[in-house]
């Protein structure tokens, strides 16, 4: 009798956590909504948790900057959930179609995918649901012709502009571009589709100023890499571009102080560029250099307003005080701050409300940041000046050179480096046509509105 | 002989007692067959694309590494690598030759799937157990390098990623979620339909005698070889597909990282805990593997927003779910299936006997 009574309960108890499980979709209100939805995906938990934190952390920041201190967007606050996907593609696909019908009437203004593969998943997804995604600094280059990828964002800097930028730095240092001429630059990638989308322009601009190309893979994951750094000894390249991911990064660093090649020629990309990649290797690390659109540091004047108005006051989602103003943390704000601003865009446009998917891709395709622009909202020198259109979904296309001192990062660039975007455009542009091509897609018109 | 009075064999998962019970009901089967499809006219884009077409996927993998491993014995970690070749030759046929219809160019990918198959499983004639797994290893480090390195296999795209041609079959547009959630289900009621039909007849039971002891089935005259490669080929064969559906139904776009050493051991797992030797293993497999921390990560969503710190949340549910796993297996370590037997057992006698 007592053994049915406990089956009946958990029974009960089962019922309950079906009920709990139907997703909010159903429950969404019909009633004009005063809130602006953000879903947010994230990753606290699984192999990349510990870069993914500070990132929540400065975007949650940001948006509760905008909320507490200036009131909203136009008066609109912004509301938000978060949905684990541990970086993983199926989780990322499950977050966002669990979160793009929207929330309490709100619709789903921008989705920020944070992966990847995730980001590839979601291309033809977010063109059937209407609602754009932003991926800087990762997803697919030719996703910048926004005529064939009308939803897909990879503002600021793509892998390509990544490499260019790194070439121009050395052009810098070297004074001049007619000083590439000779020159061997080995880069060191990480043996992935990531790893290897630097091949072609680099490939392309060594043909342009004559250096001389060399590539290097390193498997995954990266942690022995003797064989690759006795090549390089061989090969005696003048500078070496590390395109690392994870754990490959410091194993690079330290392998290459073993070896003896100079650790301030090394310049790393984007994804060896933050203070996890480069603490572990310890003191071998100081000199190490990094292209980053993230810049680093707290001295910007919206990381001194966020400090004043949320870390100090306690409102802060960091959990470690360390990590404010580290590059994932100001990557965070970064996104944060270009997405508010499509939003304010849009609500130029359509009214000072929350606005939907295919008005936030308006207000993305008409976004201009420029120097004052940039200056008002304090982020002058952390964000770069940004003009995106229905042809340019990147719009920017520089980075600054970070340079490690073996406690933080300084930059060491002179501003922004620009990359040589307008030789690599056209590449892109026809990579982007194939892809039309192979899928059947009819190229938007290049008319704005 | 009947004096023997030998015992009743002890009814376990594959016991032909069982086989026979379950037949009883092809119309239930035939009829939970059509309440799906009719599922598939009422319900919310969110469950075909979250839901219902990872679940069906992942329980045809599962079905296919089954056959392999629960019903031929033979242990594998290469089915990431066999669904990347599925999806990968699905990819360059549909791209290369746009004239065949959508099912053949997936047949074909399977083929190609089965090709690998055998190739990756000729040490399984020389070795076992252990030492054949980790020679299986060797596809699933070979298979995504190789469509890694060579820019072909993706049509030289600049981040080696790969994504369906228009999905079109008889003039109908797939490429809706209702769409590819019919494609996802048609293929997979055939390929069970199939995998039923090889593990109840003269070939399932080679692979059976062949699993229990495989000196005894070579006396007994079932030629080992040519079986151990005929249920690589076929067990690939489903994986392509299920890699194919994968990277072209349910994701749209994916790189060879889409089947790393992750995703073998995710189907691994559902075999494990579905129940190895059992078509049903894998669907209760599947269905505890991916719906299981979706429904505890949207429990957790829809009562706890705000209450727990969400790094602090997450952590728990993984917790949550590591400990379901263990108690479900120490409750039966013979997997869901054959928990979800005695429970039918036991309801057969229900009034009686509580």
């Amino acid at each position: 009798m007592s053994s049915r009574l406990k089956k009946a309960l958990r029974g009960l108890a089962f019922a309950a956590l079906a009920l709990a499980a139907v997703p909010s979709v159903f429950s969404a209100a019909a009633e004009e909504a005063k809130q602006q939805y953000f879903p947010l995906a994230t990753f606290r938990v699984g192999a990349y948790a510990s870069s993914g934190i500070p990132v929540w952390a400065g975007e949650i920041d940001y948006f509760r900057y905008i909320n507490e201190v200036e009131g909203g967007i136009n008066g609109v606050k912004l509301f938000w959930d978060e949905c684990e996907t541990e970086w993983e593609v199926e989780k990322g696909v499950e977050c966002y179609e669990r979160v793009k019908a929207g929330k309490d009437g709100s619709p789903v203004p921008i989705f920020l995918p944070h992966g990847d593969p995730i980001s590839k998943a979601l291309t033809e997804k977010t063109v059937a649901d209407k609602i754009p995604q932003i991926t800087i600094a990762y997803g697919r280059t030719e996703s910048i012709d926004g005529r064939v990828f009308p939803y897909s964002f990879p503002v600021l800097f793509s892998f390509w502009s990544e490499a260019s930028s790194v070439i121009n730095h050395i052009a810098e240092i070297e004074g001049g571009k007619e000083k590439l001429k000779g020159l061997k630059i080995a880069t060191v990638y990480h043996d992935s589709p990531y790893g290897k989308e630097t091949q072609v322009p680099l490939d392309f601009l060594a043909k342009t100023y004559g250096f001389e190309n060399i590539q290097i893979p390193v498997p995954h994951p990266g942690n022995e890499q003797s064989a690759q750094w006795a090549k390089i000894r061989q090969l005696k390249p003048d500078y070496v571009f590390l395109r690392g991911w994870g754990v490959m990064t410091p194993v690079a660093i330290k392998t290459a102080a073993k070896t003896g090649f100079p650790v301030d020629h090394i310049i790393g990309g984007i994804w060896s560029g933050s203070e996890e990649d480069v603490r572990p290797a310890g003191a071998v690390g100081k000199g190490y250099k990094a292209v980053t659109p993230f810049p680093a540091g707290a001295d910007f004047e919206i990381l001194k307003k966020l400090k004043a108005n949320i870390v100090d006051k306690g409102l802060s989602d960091l959990k470690d005080p360390k990590s404010f103003g580290s590059v994932y943390y100001n990557s965070g704000v970064i996104e944060a701050i270009i997405s508010v601003e499509a939003i304010r865009k849009a609500q130029s446009k359509f009214g000072n409300r929350p606005v939907t998917g295919e008005e936030a891709q308006w207000g993305l395709e008409n976004l201009k940041l420029d120097e004052a622009r940039l200056k008002e909202i304090g982020a002058d020198g952390l964000v770069q000046p940004l003009e995106l259109s229905i042809k340019d979904h990147e719009g920017g296309g520089a980075g600054k050179i970070l340079q490690w001192d073996g406690e933080k990062w300084n930059i060491v660039s002179n501003g922004w480096v620009r990359s040589d975007r307008e030789l690599l455009l056209p590449l892109i542009y026809e990579r982007a046509a194939a892809y039309a091509k192979e899928k059947g897609i009819t190229p938007r018109p290049d008319v704005s509105n | 002989m009947t004096a023997l009075a030998a015992p009743a064999p002890p009814e376990t998962v594959e016991s032909p007692e069982v086989l026979r019970r379950w037949r009883v009901g092809p119309l239930a089967i035939a009829g939970l067959v059509l309440a799906f499809y009719a599922l598939g006219f009422v319900v919310h884009d969110y469950w075909f694309n979250a839901i219902l077409i990872p679940f069906l996927i992942m329980a045809l993998a599962g079905l296919g590494l089954n056959l392999l491993t629960g019903y031929a014995g033979q242990a594998s970690l290469g089915t990431g690598a066999f669904m990347s070749v599925g999806a990968f030759a699905t990819y360059n046929v549909l791209l290369r030759l746009p004239d065949l219809p959508l099912p053949v160019s997936l047949v074909i990918g399977g083929l190609f799937g089965a090709l690998a198959g055998v190739i990756f499983g000729l040490p399984s004639l020389r070795i076992k157990g252990f030492y054949l797994t980790a020679s299986t290893l060797a596809a699933q480090f070979f298979l995504p390098w190789l469509f890694n390195q060579y820019g072909w296999f993706s049509n030289y795209t600049t981040s080696g990623s790969i994504s369906a041609p228009k999905l079109v079959f008889l003039g109908a547009d797939l490429s809706t979620p209702l769409g590819r959630y019919l494609l996802t289900l048609t293929s997979v009621v055939i390929l069970t339909w199939l995998a039923w039909n090889l593990v109840t007849s003269q070939v399932g039971r080679n692979w059976m005698a062949i699993r229990d002891m495989d000196t005894a089935a070579a006396v007994a005259g079932i030629p080992i070889a040519f079986n151990k490669l005929a249920s690589f080929a076929i067990s690939s064969f489903i994986i392509a597909i299920a890699g194919a559906l994968w990277a072209f139904a349910y994701l749209g776009t994916v790189d060879a990282r889409s089947f790393d050493l992750d995703r073998s051991f995710t189907v691994l797992f559902i075999i494990i805990i579905g129940g190895m030797g059992s078509i049903a293993g894998a669907f209760i497999g599947s269905a505890f593997v991916i719906l299981v921390p979706i429904l505890i990560s949207n429990v957790s969503a829809n009562l706890f927003a705000g209450a727990i710190d969400a790094g602090q949340s997450e952590n728990l549910q993984k917790i949550l779910f590591g400990a379901l796993i263990v108690y479900f297996l120490i409750k039966e370590p013979n997997g869901l299936y054959a928990l979800l037997l005695r429970a039918r057992r036991r309801l057969a006698l229900w009034p009686l006997k509580s």
